[in-house]
C-alpha cells in the first residue's frame, strides 16, 4: 500500500507537468491573439502600443522561451498576472476559491442527504412506485442544464414569489465578513454576527440545491446498485432465514457494506460538481473558479487559463488519488497488488 | 362466397387480430416503456433537425414581431428581445445540436478506438505512452479542457465540436484498450494469427467486431452527455455564434432577461427532452447487459 501510494504521488508533478505543456500548447497554437484583450480597441492599429504592450507581458518571445519563463516561474509559486485584472494570478485564485468550496461542499450535502437515503429506498422497494420515482427524480436531474434550472428557479422563488434573494453570495448593500476561511457563513458565525450567516446561509440555497440536484442521480443510483448487490448476498439470506426482522437487516446487516463503494461516490460526482459549478456560478453571480474560469476565458486571458487548469487539474488529481486511498483502506478486498 | 367461406375468413381474421394483440403485448425485451419513449423523443428531434426549415412556422432568424411578446396563439413561445419568434428558434436549434452531438461522438470513437485499440493490441511501450497520454486528457475536468481549447480556437459552434472531440475520446480509447487486452487471448484469435493472418486483418476482422460492443452502449449513454456540453460551452459563449439559434446561447440571451421566462423555456425543455430520452434508452440497454442491474 505504501508503495503505492508512493508511486502515485510519484506521477503526479509529471501528470501535473504534463497538463501545463497541454494547456500551453493548446493556447498558443490558437488562432485567437490575446493582444487584444491588452489593449484598447481603438489603439489596435498603433503599431507603436501594440510592441510595447507585447514586451510588457512577454508576448514578443517565442513560444519556447515563453514556456521556459513559464515553468520557472511556475516551481516558484508564480503564476504570471492575470491579463484582465491585473493581479497575480495566485492572488486571484486564493480569493476566488473559497466560494466554490462554499458552493460545492453545501451542494455535496444536499446531494448526500436526499440522494443516500433515496438510493436505499429504491433498492429496498426494488420495482415500486418508489424505486421508480426516484430513478425518474434522478435522470431529470442529471438532464437537465443546470444553468437552465437556476434560471427557471430563480425566476420562480426570486421573481415570483420573493422569497429567494437576488444571486450573489450575500446582501448586495452589505460588507463580507471579515476574512477568516472565506467561507461566509462560517466567517459570519466565528464573528457572531448571526443575522449575516443566516443571510450568506440564504443566498447559498437556492445554488447549492441546483448544483446538489445534478450530483443526487449519481448518488442515489451508485448507492442503490450497492445496496441490490449487497442484498443478493447469502448472509443476507442467512440473517433473514434467522428471523430477523426486515428492518433489521437492513439497518445492521446490508447498510454498512452496502455503504463502502460509495467512497467512490466522491470520486464519480466530482466531475459532474466542478462542471455544474462553472455553470451554477455564471447563472447566479457566484464568485467562484468558475466563474472566474469563464470569464479568462472569454476574454483570452492566458495566465488565468492555464492557472484556473492547474489548479482545477490538480484538485481533480489529488481527490482521485484520496478515493483511491480510501477505497484500498476500508476494502481490503480492492487494494492493488 | 359461401357462408362457410366468409366464416372461416372471419375465423382467420380474429386469428390475426389476437395474434397481433399478443405479438404487441409480448414486446421484445429491450423494448421496456422508457426506451420506446425515449426512442420516439429522440425520432422527433432527428426529424425536426432534417426537416424543419419546410414547416417552421417562421424563420428563426427574422424578426418576425413585436419584441418579448408572451406566449400567444401566433407565437405558442412568445418572442425573443429582438422580435423574433422562440418556438421557431427552439425548432432550428435541433440543426445544431443533433448533428454536432452525433459528429462528436463518431469523431471520438475514430480517435479513442484507434489509440485503444493499437495500444491493446500491441501492448509494451506503445500502450504505456498512449495510455499515460490518455490519463493526463482525463485527469481534466472535462469542461475545462474544453473551454481552454474552444476559447483559444475561436468561438464558433464548428471549433467547439473539436474542442468536444478532444475531451471526449479518452473514455473510449481506455475502454477499447481493455476489451482488446481481453479478446486478443480468445482461442480463435491465436487460431487466425497461426494461419498468418496480418496484424490488421486481426484487429478488424477477429477482434473489433466482438471487441466493440460495449463501446458501443458507452456512445449511446453518451449522446444526451454531449448535447448538454455543446449547450453549455454555447451558454459560456464559446460555442453557436448569434444570431444562430442554438439551444445553449438561446438560454444565455434568456439568462439576461429573466423576468421575460418564456424567452429561454423552448430551448431548456429541447435540450432536457433530448438529454432524457437518451439517457432512458441508455438505461435501458444497461439494464439489458448488466445482470445486477436487471429486474
Amino acid at each position: 500500500m505504501g508503495t503505492y501510494i508512493a508511486r502515485r504521488l510519484a506521477l503526479m508533478p509529471l501528470l501535473l507537468l504534463g497538463v501545463v505543456t497541454l494547456v500551453f500548447v493548446v493556447s498558443r497554437t490558437a488562432a485567437a491573439d490575446p493582444i487584444a484583450s491588452l489593449v484598447p480597441e481603438r489603439l489596435l492599429g498603433n503599431e507603436e502600443v501594440v510592441a510595447a504592450a507585447r514586451a510588457r507581458w512577454g508576448l514578443d518571445k517565442s513560444a519556447p522561451e515563453q514556456y521556459a519563463v513559464y515553468i520557472k516561474n511556475l516551481v516558484q509559486g508564480d503564476m504570471g498576472t492575470s491579463f484582465r485584472t491585473k493581479q497575480p494570478v495566485g492572488h486571484d485564485l486564493a480569493e476566488r476559491l473559497p466560494a466554490t468550496i462554499e458552493l460545492t461542499v453545501a451542494a455535496l450535502a444536499i446531494a448526500a442527504i436526499v440522494g443516500i437515503p433515496a438510493g436505499i429506498a429504491a433498492a429496498i422497494g426494488r420495482d415500486s412506485l418508489v424505486d421508480h420515482v426516484v430513478r425518474l427524480f434522478s435522470l431529470i436531474g442529471s438532464s437537465l442544464p443546470v444553468f437552465w434550472t437556476g434560471l427557471i428557479l430563480l425566476y420562480v422563488f426570486f421573481v415570483q414569489l420573493e422569497v429567494a434573494p437576488s444571486p450573489g453570495r450575500i446582501d448586495l448593500r452589505a460588507l463580507p465578513p471579515d476574512h477568516i476561511t472565506g467561507l461566509y457563513t462560517v466567517d459570519a458565525l466565528l464573528g457572531g454576527d448571526f443575522r449575516q450567516a443566516g443571510d450568506a446561509l440564504h443566498h447559498l440555497m437556492l445554488p447549492a440545491f441546483v448544483l446538489g440536484w445534478a450530483v443526487m442521480g449519481i448518488i442515489a443510483r451508485m448507492v442503490r446498485a450497492s445496496m441490490l448487490d449487497v442484498l443478493n448476498q447469502d448472509y443476507i439470506r442467512t440473517a433473514r432465514a434467522k428471523g430477523l426482522t426486515g428492518r433489521q437487516v437492513v439497518l445492521t446487516h446490508a447498510l454498512r457494506n452496502a455503504l463502502i463503494p460509495t467512497v467512490t461516490i466522491l470520486g464519480l460526482s466530482l466531475a459532474a460538481l466542478l462542471t455544474g459549478a462553472v455553470l451554477t456560478e455564471t447563472i447566479f453571480s457566484w464568485p467562484g473558479l468558475g466563474s472566474y474560469a469563464v470569464e479568462s476565458t472569454r476574454t483570452l486571458d492566458l495566465p488565468a487559463v492555464m492557472g484556473v487548469a492547474i489548479l482545477g487539474g490538480s484538485m481533480f488529481v489529488v481527490a482521485n488519488l484520496v478515493i483511491d486511498i480510501t477505497y484500498g483502506l476500508i476494502d481490503p478486498r480492492i487494494r492493488v497488488s | 362466397m359461401t357462408a362457410s367461406d366468409s366464416m372461416a375468413d372471419a375465423q382467420s381474421l380474429d386469428v390475426i387480430a389476437t395474434g397481433g394483440v399478443q405479438a404487441i403485448l409480448r414486446r421484445p425485451k429491450w423494448a421496456t416503456l422508457p426506451v420506446l419513449l425515449g426512442g420516439s423523443v429522440l425520432l422527433f428531434w432527428i426529424i425536426t433537425a432534417l426537416t424543419v426549415q419546410w414547416w417552421a412556422p417562421h424563420d428563426p432568424i427574422a424578426i418576425v414581431d413585436t419584441r418579448l411578446l408572451g406566449p400567444s396563439l401566433d407565437h405558442p413561445l412568445g418572442t425573443d428581445a429582438l422580435g423574433r419568434d422562440v418556438l421557431s428558434r427552439t425548432l432550428h436549434g435541433a440543426t445544431a445540436s443533433m448533428p454536432v452531438a452525433a459528429g462528436v461522438i463518431v469523431s471520438a470513437l475514430l480517435i479513442g478506438g484507434t489509440i485503444g485499440a493499437v495500444a491493446g493490441f500491441f501492448g509494451g511501450w506503445t500502450d504505456a505512452v498512449l495510455m499515460r497520454f490518455t490519463d493526463m486528457m482525463m485527469a481534466f475536468p472535462p469542461i475545462l479542457l474544453a473551454m481552454v481549447i474552444a476559447a483559444t480556437l475561436g468561438v464558433g459552434i464548428r471549433n467547439a465540436a473539436i474542442a468536444m472531440t478532444l475531451v471526449w475520446w479518452p473514455g473510449y480509447a481506455r475502454l477499447l484498450r481493455g476489451q482488446f487486452l481481453a479478446v486478443k487471448n480468445y482461442d480463435h484469435v491465436i487460431a487466425a494469427e497461426s494461419l498468418g493472418a496480418g496484424r490488421t486483418r486481426l484487429m478488424l476482422r477477429h477482434i473489433l467486431p466482438i471487441a466493440f460492443t460495449p463501446l458501443l452502449v458507452l456512445s449511446t449513454m453518451d449522446f444526451g452527455g454531449v448535447v448538454l456540453l455543446a449547450a453549455s460551452l454555447s451558454f459560456i459563449g464559446l460555442g453557436a455564434v448569434p444570431p444562430y439559434p442554438e439551444w445553449g446561447s438561446m438560454i444565455s440571451e434568456g439568462s439576461r432577461r429573466f423576468y421575460d421566462w418564456w424567452i429561454a423555456m423552448g430551448p431548456g425543455i429541447a435540450i432536457l427532452t433530448v438529454v432524457l430520452a437518451a439517457n432512458f434508452i441508455g438505461d435501458g440497454v444497461r439494464d439489458l447487459l448488466d445482470p445486477r442491474t436487471k429486474s
